[in-house]
């Protein structure tokens, strides 16, 4: 399936670019960060602690261990800070 | 129920009036704006980074949620994103409702989703130097926000 990934604020600056459409069969989001840092070392320093990474998918703030049946966008970030 | 995303720099007391022209049989009316702070007064700029589409809806959702659980009749939030300088305006929430204190908690719940859980980030960048440092969200925020579920 294609995901369109997106990535925000240090995790943009690690991995080297906001946006990309990727070709995966991960079935989770868990499943799909193994995925990404097999691919460079960018992506192993972004997700180094998961601890401080949130994911939003389709635009809705989940857990780590949700599907990606049938889902299109899938966004990494820090910890928010408006306000 | 508005809720404003933009680059561009806004009018706060202009905002109020139209609010409280739009709120004016309500009664109670609290207002709160958020400034670039420059505690060392060695900062440059802030930077504001958001997740478009993401931001708006998390924003109505919060506003909309407020509405219901402090009884308000309007609420106005306008956040920018982008180059702000110390002393610019990043934010406000302005609540109205009957009664004084479901404005002025309405507008504290606003404030503590607003701080954790829309998607802005925002990056310190002082005064020489060429990269700034992304603000660590906060343990208290977090506890604030735990609070209202209580």
């Amino acid at each position: 399936m294609k995901l369109n990934l997106l990535y925000f604020a240090w995790l943009r600056e690690r991995i080297g670019r906001g946006h990309e459409i990727i070709e995966t069969d991960a079935e989770t989001v868990t499943d799909l960060i193994a995925e990404l840092i097999l691919r460079d070392p960018g992506y192993e320093a972004a997700f180094e602690d998961i601890s401080s990474v949130r994911v939003a998918v389709d635009q809705n703030l989940v857990g780590f261990s949700t599907s990606l049946a049938s889902v299109k966008e899938v966004a990494f970030f820090p910890p928010m800070t408006g306000g | 129920m508005i809720v404003r995303v933009q680059n561009a720099a806004f009018d706060f007391s202009e905002e109020v009036n139209l609010f409280q022209a739009a709120a004016k049989y309500s009664g109670a009316i609290v207002t709160f704006s958020g400034i670039v702070r420059d505690d060392r007064r060695d900062l440059d700029y802030m930077l504001i980074e958001h997740y478009p589409g993401m931001t708006e809806s998390a924003l109505e959702k919060f506003s909309a949620a407020s509405k219901v659980k402090f009884d308000l009749e309007h609420v106005l939030v306008i956040h920018r994103f982008g180059v702000l300088r110390p002393g610019e305006t990043i934010m406000m929430v302005a609540t109205a409702s009957k009664h004084r204190k479901d404005a002025f908690s309405g507008a504290d719940y606003l404030m503590d989703y607003l701080k954790s859980r829309a998607p802005f980030w925002k990056k310190e960048v002082v005064l020489g130097q060429p990269d700034g440092a992304w603000v660590d969200a906060t343990v208290t925020d977090e506890i604030a926000l735990k609070a209202w579920s209580n």
